[in-house]
């Protein structure tokens, strides 16, 4: 018997992201603007074996499906990560995320002195290595992964 | 057919003896934001067009087209060696050399200022205190846009002179310990400089700075990803007698969000003639200028001095590199 076995069991309906690279999962319910106070049934696993990743997290959320909006920005945080949609505990829908070369108007540049926060215009942010790092276009400013995660709730703006 | 144009290229010009390259064509009508936008063929196809100049004197090849200077930022020698070329090739420049002189004071959008220039002009040379300026230009404009530089980011022309000026006195760059010393923090020279240096690969380059004037991070990132060899110090005397070249840059004030900060290192280094008592016999020195105090007077009557070679290969450089993005070859 695994460990995951002996942690993680199945949900009714709702949301599995699964292949979260390691140390992530908490990111990623801070970016589905989860904080555990929604009444939400929530199993979080953190650094179990994968053998495609070596080590990754899961997130199970009970009761919660995910939007395309809100793949396409895990797919910036955990670009290996897998999202199944759960419905009477069959797997009814799988997505597979994948991070996009370019992000386009999400972000804004934090450099004060980058001509977009000047011009008005959306900035570009080019993705360095997959969901590691980003560059905006303009100034070249990198952002590291912390960094970008906190861009991105900046951006989302406060919980609803 | 193709030979027959090959000559009647270098018989218009006067360029006896020089085969043009296909890289020649290859630069027409390109945005020059960052060196990185150049192969090293492009780099060597400028030098070729610029010593071309120096020798045997400049040509109207450019007659009819018409520079735009868009100068929101102070500047002399840039400015004033792009407007010398165009005038030199027979072509005429407009533009203004500070915002004030704009209707971007009464609140005109940057890129509003650029669509108009673009509208007027054949090609434009823009410099302006925020990074991503020239780059955004060049998304609005249909004609080609040159980076004079942008913020702390980078100036692509001026570190086409210093590999020229380097080629020029020593001639190669593989073979050279460099030395980059002073503001690498803020100076956006030093950032296309070591950028060029991914390109021209010399043997080692010495980063050397107060600490709290070190390169960013971003741009150490991609140097060492670029395989340059390069190492970090903040004593130039650890390190000067290995050097063949020594780049010094000034403190670049302007361009300090805190000003405390720079009380507490603008007299972090200074290079005088006496400091070069222990450095290689044939040493050069060069700096982009303006200098303030990180060099002082008494080491321009050394023969290490090549700064105002330097400077004054900036007009046959721009004039190449307008050449060629015109297409008046």
């Amino acid at each position: 018997m695994s460990v995951r076995e002996l942690i993680v069991s199945k949900i009714k309906d709702g949301t599995v992201i699964d292949h979260i690279p390691s140390g992530r999962a908490l990111d990623v319910l801070k970016v589905l603007r989860i904080s555990g106070s929604e009444n939400f049934r929530i199993a979080i696993v953190m650094n179990v074996e994968s053998s495609k990743l070596n080590k990754k997290d899961i997130v199970k959320i009970e009761g919660r499906f995910l939007s395309k909006d809100e793949t396409d920005i895990i797919a910036l945080i955990a670009p290996t990560a897998t999202i199944n949609i759960i419905k009477n505990f069959e797997v009814v829908e799988k997505r597979k995320v994948s991070t996009p070369r370019v992000i386009s108007g999400l972000i804004k540049c934090p450099n004060v002195t980058c001509i977009t926060k000047h011009e008005g215009i959306e900035t570009t942010f080019e993705v360095l290595s997959a969901g590691l790092r980003a560059r905006c276009i303009y100034c070249n400013t990198e952002l590291s992964y912390p960094e970008f995660v906190e861009l991105i709730l900046k951006q989302l703006g406060p919980k609803k | 057919m193709f030979k027959l144009i090959k000559i009647s290229i270098n018989e218009i010009l006067g360029l006896e003896g020089v085969i043009m390259s296909d890289g020649f064509k290859g630069l027409s009508g390109k945005d020059i934001i960052s060196v990185l936008d150049l192969s090293k063929e492009d780099f060597e196809n400028i030098f070729k067009l610029a010593d071309e100049y120096r020798v045997n004197g400049y040509r109207d090849v450019l007659r009819g087209r018409v520079l735009s200077v868009a100068f929101f930022e102070p500047s002399t020698r840039t400015r004033l060696s792009f407007e010398s070329a165009m005038h030199r090739l027979g072509g005429s420049v407009i533009g203004f050399s500070s915002e004030e002189a704009t209707s971007v004071a009464k609140g005109e959008k940057f890129i509003d200022t650029v669509r108009m220039l673009d509208s007027y002009s054949d090609v434009i040379v823009i410099r302006h205190k925020f990074e991503g300026a020239a780059k955004l230009a060049a998304e609005v404009a249909e004609h080609p846009v040159i980076n004079a530089g942008d913020g702390r980011n980078e100036h692509p022309t001026q570190a086409m002179i210093d590999i020229y000026t380097i080629l020029k006195l020593k001639s190669n760059v593989s073979n050279l310990i460099i030395g980059v010393m002073g503001d690498l923090k803020y100076a956006r020279v030093v950032n296309s400089l070591l950028y060029a240096f991914t390109i021209f690969k010399p043997k080692k380059v010495y980063l050397i700075s107060h600490p709290l004037l070190k390169l960013r991070d971003e741009a150490k990132k991609f140097i060492a990803s670029q395989g340059l060899n390069f190492e970090e110090v903040s004593d130039i005397n650890l390190v000067l007698n290995e050097l063949d070249v020594l780049y010094v840059t000034r403190v670049q004030k302007e361009r300090f969000p805190d000003p405390i900060e720079y009380e507490k290192v603008k007299n972090a280094y200074k290079l005088t003639a006496d400091v070069l008592r222990k450095c290689k016999e044939d040493l050069i020195i060069l700096h982009p200028l303006p200098r303030v105090d990180e060099l002082e007077r008494s080491v321009d009557s050394t023969k290490h001095a090549a700064y105002f070679k330097q400077a004054s290969l900036g007009v046959p450089l721009r004039a190449a590199l307008l050449t060629l993005i015109l297409g008046g070859y």
